[in-house]
């Protein structure tokens, strides 16, 4: 197997400057326990040394010096070497690297860094190949880190080993860096990779599991499209969970945008506000109806990631047809907390407070409130 | 000696058994079994008068094996074993692990049980009528409600049978197609939310508030005039009893929808509180559980169902009835009935070991018994919320009633350790331990129910079992990281039971998903 190596080497840097004056934000606690020191290089070393024996037969491909090369060369793995970064890296060498790997035909990447790195990584890599994320940066909002080094290490070795059977989209998000400055935390979504479906590496497993994400999403988007009424007009997205209608539809969808669904066939797609609005007017009230999930770990149903929805487009559509859909396991990850709808117009946030019900399985809701 | 030290030298027994096919060998016999007896026709005859479609072309796909190998085989499995009989079973919560008296195995093996047949006349089977007819009585008292049904044949086939009760009833209203939603509470038992899914409706799911109750406010927005039923568990899987619960019921008739209460677990409950004081109209007990019948492993159990008299035509056909004239017989004649639930009766061996076990213990007994689980499990909670790392679910909400789900949280925080980490030590002591089922929720679970069977030494050994493992979690990690030493499987990977291509509960589906697999490539 050929498999693409890197390390961003900066990963973790700033941390403490990230911190100051967020202390206490639920948001921020996973990075100080991940540590806030610069220390990608040593995570990375953490991994490697559980997937170091199954690495033997594989083939590396790694960027040269601190950005990889040098770490799998001291452990015995010779790579071979993409580029030679200069001293002082930069997302742009990320980019590069991801991109030669690529062109080398790479079957997956194993990388250690932040939010910041994995969106470097995704911007080149997409959904292409399967990643492995190593979490190494003071933001982790990402959803395709693994939890801990030590986990990554576990999943590449299995991903080696060939006992990696099946894949899911993860979500990758960083903090919006103009609400941060503001003293706001914002993470915003970016994309999606592709990793290795495994709650027990990926997701702090609280015990035993009902099954993969990726059936249960399968079952959700079933169930959607089952309730689909007959000359109704359906705006569905954005994410991965509401992306999967699209697949029980047998139709391609926009993952990251707002697609519009009539008689379950394409009726508009990646949607601008302005066209949403346009085919809205062309069907009563009663019969819009949104489909939407909920985004990344803060529970947010409006205003990540699909910002297309804006308050005219979420005003022209009945409460009550406003379907929320979501993986048990995200709502589990939510238990005790509030969803929250950021819509960018306080007066219609506040009118959005008070219980949904979020479809979380085939036939199966569950009472949420935003707060 | 202490339990503990005791325990420690317990090693579990490993045979490397084979599967009861794979020790097939053509030819074997282990019973002859006889032909026709002298009075009756040849095997032949017999086979004649038999309809063509009910006679096999090819044999059965039976195991060959002979006696001796059979019941080496047997015991093999039976000392890989836990169970009530062999450990301490407090830590399965929820499932209410209690002795169950060996009396009753001879009751049920006595020739008057095992030589019935479900299909032989109801005036030559007055004897097991009479026990499920009074069995049904016994429960007016346990209950409060009026009509009874043993068909179900386990806890979550009782949520099938008023689920079923449930469509019948608004079938009969004519509102059968708009009441097609369910409510039911996150800390029910995860088959209340699964198990009307089967039956079409919709369900919804209640989260809890910050003391552990059913949110009110998230019941009313979910109820509706598109509510069929709610189904709720009291007290809930974190061994809380809402106390609020007729709040919930009122709300609920308002909107004319019916009151189902899981009542699965009434152990801490009989003799105290009941269905009819809560307001529901159904309800399910399993005998199996409460009224100390064994599990059965998954079945053969009962989920007896009990209903309101208003709700009697619905129920399940048919109802064993009883007058003077005709003495104990079976009502079929219920025209509006939900139909059947199970084949024949239900399993009666069950039933009869719960009637034994009421008329042992009488209505004071009965009261006693929850008196003692529910002090069992408190004395319980004090000595495990001592351990260091340990803490449980919803600390605002400090009573509990049966049972308790805890929390390993500050262990984890602490040592890296977690709750499948010390299931994982918790072989080495010769016990077991459970996390728990859906939801998902509680970081690092573990849910412990001491139920009456056991006295205060057996508690006390098992809670010095946990605080020993506690200690090895932050003094010696190693011996936590191999453990477990003394038990015969070690980490499993559970891939396999998540996921429906690869697990497989029976040997034709293991042919079907495994054949070829594990031979050389």
């Amino acid at each position: 197997m050929k498999i693409g190596f890197l390390i961003n080497p900066v990963a973790g840097m700033g941390g403490k400057v990230a911190l100051k004056g967020t202390d206490g934000e639920d948001i921020l606690r996973r990075a100080i326990e991940l540590g806030a020191v610069p220390a990608a290089n040593s995570r990375a070393e953490i991994a490697l040394a559980l997937f170091r024996e199954a690495a033997s037969d594989h083939r590396f491909y790694a960027p040269a010096g601190e950005m990889g090369g040098k770490l799998l060369s001291e452990n015995g793995l010779k790579p071979e070497i993409v580029f030679d970064p200069a001293e002082k890296t930069t997302a742009d060498d990320t980019k590069r690297a991801v991109s030669l790997m690529l062109e080398a035909g790479v079957e997956a990447i194993v990388f250690a860094g932040g939010d910041g790195t994995a969106r470097d990584v995704c911007s080149v890599a997409g959904e292409k190949i399967p990643v492995i994320g190593i979490p190494a940066g003071v933001k982790i909002h990402s959803a395709v880190y693994a939890k801990r080094p030590k986990d990554a290490g576990m999943l590449v070795k299995n991903l080696l080993q060939g006992k990696v059977k099946r894949y899911v989209l993860a979500e990758v998000m960083d903090l919006d860096e103009d609400a941060f400055r503001n003293n706001a935390v914002r993470a915003e979504l970016y994309g999606y990779m592709k990793v290795p479906d495994d709650r027990e590496f990926m997701q702090d497993r609280k015990s035993g599991s009902s099954g993969s994400d990726t059936n249960e999403t399968l079952d959700i988007a079933a169930f959607t499209v089952n309730g689909m009424i007959e000359d109704e007009i359906y705006l569905i997205g954005s994410g991965s969970t509401t992306n999967a209608i699209f697949q029980t539809l047998g139709k391609e969808g926009t993952l990251l945008g707002v697609d519009a669904v009539v008689n379950r066939e394409l009726a508009g797609k990646d949607l601008m506000e302005s066209e949403i609005k346009k085919l809205l007017l062309d069907h009563p009230k009663e019969k819009r109806h949104l489909v939407i999930t909920v985004i990344g770990g803060q529970g947010h149903i409006f205003g990540r990631g699909n910002q297309q929805l804006s308050p005219d487009v979420i005003r022209m559509i009945p409460r009550e047809n406003i379907m929320i859909i979501a993986n048990s396991s995200k709502m589990s990850a939510l238990f005790g907390k509030t969803l929250i709808a950021d819509t960018g117009d306080p007066e219609l946030d506040e009118e959005l407070k008070g219980y949904f019900p979020v479809v979380t399985g085939f036939g199966k809701k569950i009472m949420a409130k935003v707060g | 000696m202490n339990g503990l030290t005791r325990m420690k030298k317990f090693h579990q027994a490993r045979w490397n058994e084979p599967i009861i096919y794979e020790l097939s060998e053509p030819g074997q016999r282990g019973v002859l079994v006889p032909g026709p007896c002298c009075e009756c026709a040849s095997k032949e005859e017999i086979l004649e008068t038999l309809p063509e479609h009910m006679v096999r072309k090819d044999l059965a796909n039976l195991p060959e094996i002979a006696q001796l190998q059979l019941v080496r085989h047997y015991n093999h499995l039976s000392q890989e074993n836990l169970g009530v009989d062999g450990n301490i079973d407090i830590g399965q919560g929820t499932c209410t692990m209690k002795y169950s008296p060996k009396v009753h195995e001879r009751l049920a093996g006595s020739p008057k049980m095992l030589h019935m047949h479900p299909l032989q006349p109801a005036k030559t089977a007055q004897g097991v009528l009479e026990i499920m007819y009074k069995t049904g009585e016994l429960f007016k008292a346990i209950s409060g409600l009026d009509v009874f049904s043993v068909q179900p044949g386990g806890g979550s086939h009782g949520v099938l049978a008023l689920a079923s009760v449930v469509r019948a009833y608004w079938r009969d209203k004519g509102e059968e197609q708009k009441r097609d939603e369910i409510i039911t509470t996150l800390f029910s038992h995860p088959a209340d939310a699964a198990v009307p899914i089967v039956k079409g409706y919709k369900v919804t799911i209640i989260q809890p508030d910050s003391e552990g109750y059913p949110d009110i406010e998230a019941f009313k927005a979910a109820l509706s005039d598109r509510t069929a039923a709610i189904f709720f568990t009291n007290p809930e899987d974190t061994g809380i009893f809402n106390v609020r619960i007729k709040e919930f019921t009122k709300l609920a008739h308002e909107k004319g929808v019916l009151c189902c209460y899981d009542q699965a677990n009434a152990n801490g409950l009989l003799g105290i509180t009941r269905t009819a004081e809560a307001d529901f109209d159904m309800s399910f007990f399993n005998l199996h559980k409460t009224f100390s019948a064994p599990h059965g492993c998954g079945g053969p159990a009962t989920g007896m169902v009990a209903a309101r008299k208003e709700l009697r035509p619905y129920m399940p056909v048919p109802l064993v009835e009883y007058c003077p004239e005709k003495g104990y017989y079976l009502d079929f004649d219920l025209p509006k009935s939900c139909g059947k639930i199970k084949s024949f009766w239900g399993v009666i061996p069950v039933v009869l070991k719960a009637y034994s076990w009421i008329m042992t213990l009488g209505a004071d007994g009965l009261r006693e018994v929850s008196r003692v689980a529910i002090l069992n499990n408190n004395y319980c909670m004090k000595k495990i919320l001592a351990i260091k790392g340990a803490s449980m679910s919803f600390p605002n909400h400090p009573s509990r009633i049966e049972q308790v789900r805890y929390s390993w949280e500050k262990l984890k925080k602490d040592t890296g350790f977690g709750t499948a980490d010390v299931q994982r030590c918790i072989a080495d002591f010769g016990t077991h331990y459970w996390s728990s089922h859906e939801p998902f929720v509680i970081p690092e679970p573990f849910t412990i129910e001491p139920s009456e069977s056991y006295s205060k030494k057996d508690i006390d050994d098992y809670c010095a079992v946990l605080e020993e493992i506690s200690r090895m979690c932050y003094e010696e990690p190693e011996a936590v990281e191999h453990a477990p030493s003394n038990s015969t499987v070690h980490h499993i990977d559970h891939d396999y039971f998540d996921d429906p291509a690869k697990y497989s509960i029976t040997w034709r589906s293991y042919n079907r998903k495994y054949k070829g697999y594990f031979e050389p490539k």
